[in-house]
């Protein structure tokens, strides 16, 4: 079972990150939207995951997508804010020894529950991403702009995803 | 310590935040080059306005000692200038001349008087027969372009017979071929930047654009620029070729002129005199 879930996560993984480099990476609107949709490996890591493993995770994942970006630091940062967001939302969300499901997916924690955490987690990741990228304030409305149709493509890819390997569970 | 380390494990989420964080912003500005300028310039901003300030107190803390070496320059400089109106320190202008020893030297005046408007128009000038201003004698214009001749002169001031007078006359000739002719004004318009090149022999090819400079016979020194050729053949009523051209000397703004003193000019018409008119 414990082996499953690893090789589970790296195929995600790997397909994941495959499919924002190679073809996400050249998609957008005008400059405006722009998805990361491989934060989806972050939300989708089991619960039972050390703190540690977790951030390593993160920012191993951040400086892998910095490297075909060109951009040093900002992905890992952005990863690592995400990977706080996450654990802060879960802890507060859901009763710890109360967890009994595998991980936080769609098909495991209902629609509303995975919604607003997915929304938290992408939110806080791209505002971090966004503004480190552009690094000044004076462009603001531009960045929040930018940074507000990004997170909606993102969220709506996500979901997307999460509704096409949805499996309905007894809960 | 072990409440520390307890309280460090419990929120061991927040601390390895921090220290990822901290690590993530790290590698952000160590290694792209715009976020690197951008926190740079920034702290270079912040320390350059906190040395501005101080400056500026700086500076008020020394406006006493300023002021009063101020008004110790003052008082020198206008000793100075004391000095400056009564004597008028302008000379001659020396024009190094290599392949004979020098033969015209050129004096500085200011023009204070000026018409341009009338048929027959003169100037008057600030300098006089005390710096060696005679009758006759050639003036030009600062770059390019001559003026006129010296009429009347008396101890500090003296007229100018400018170019722009029924009378004037300059001996002229076109650059490229050397053909002689004479520069007169107002022969058919009165406009003041144009001129007419008159009593051109017939044989010689004039066209638009040529050159036309002074050619040493008379007060001018030889190869002064005068104009440039805008109108070949011009129709008169003579056996002559005639031409209009621009003139470079522009009389409307004119400042100051250059008198041409000419050294051997008392020599040569002595020599000349020699010659009866019946002879």
């Amino acid at each position: 079972m414990n082996s499953r879930i690893v090789i589970v996560n790296i195929i995600r993984w790997i397909l994941l990150l495959f499919v924002q480099i190679f073809l996400l990476k050249n998609m957008g609107f005008y400059d405006l939207s722009t998805p990361f949709v491989y934060v989806l490996f972050l939300l989708l890591l089991p619960f039972g995951i050390p703190n540690i493993l977790l951030y390593v995770l993160a920012f191993a994942t951040g400086l892998t997508l910095d490297a075909f970006y060109d951009t040093m630091g900002v992905h890992a940062t952005a990863c690592i804010v995400l990977a706080f967001v996450r654990i802060s939302f879960i802890s507060i969300s859901l009763n710890r020894d109360a967890i009994d499901d595998p991980e936080p997916s769609l098909s495991y924690m209902g629609f509303q529950w995975f919604s607003l955490y997915a929304l938290l987690c992408v939110v806080a990741h791209h505002l971090v991403l966004f503004f480190l990228e552009t690094f000044r304030l004076t462009e603001m409305g531009y960045t929040l702009m930018r940074c507000g149709l990004s997170c909606i493509f993102t969220l709506l890819i996500i979901l997307l995803v999460e509704f096409i390997f949805y499996r309905r569970t007894s809960r | 310590m072990r409440n520390l380390w307890i309280f460090i494990s419990r929120y061991n989420a927040f601390f390895l935040f921090i220290i990822f964080f901290i690590i993530g912003i790290y590698l952000t500005v160590k290694n792209n080059a715009y976020q690197r300028s951008v926190t740079l310039n920034s702290s270079n901003e912040i320390v350059g306005t906190a040395y501005e300030r101080l400056n500026i107190f700086k500076r008020y803390m020394n406006l006493g000692m300023v002021n009063d070496s101020l008004a110790a320059e003052n008082a020198k400089l206008k000793t100075h200038l004391l000095n400056l109106t009564t004597v008028d320190t302008t000379k001659d202008v020396k024009v190094i001349d290599t392949l004979t020893d020098q033969q015209y030297t050129y004096l500085a005046a200011k023009v204070i008087k000026n018409s341009i408007t009338l048929r027959n128009n003169v100037m008057t000038i600030n300098k006089g027969s005390l710096d060696g201003i005679k009758s006759g004698m050639a003036v030009i214009a600062p770059q390019r372009g001559v003026v006129g001749l010296v009429r009347d002169v008396s101890e500090h001031l003296a007229t100018i017979q400018s170019l722009l007078h029924k009378d004037t006359r300059i001996s002229v000739m076109l650059k490229k071929n050397m053909a002689l002719g004479s520069l007169v004004w107002g022969d058919s318009n009165f406009d003041i930047k144009k001129a007419l090149i008159k009593e051109v022999p017939n044989h010689i090819k004039m066209l638009v654009g040529d050159s036309v400079v002074t050619s040493g016979f008379g007060s001018f020194p030889k190869g002064i620029l005068v104009g440039r050729i805008i109108k070949p053949n011009v129709a008169t009523n003579d056996n002559f070729l005639s031409g209009e051209l621009n003139l470079f000397t522009d009389f409307s703004t004119l400042q100051y002129v250059y008198v041409v003193k000419d050294k051997r000019a008392e020599e040569q018409k002595a020599l000349e005199s020699l010659i009866k008119p019946n002879e």
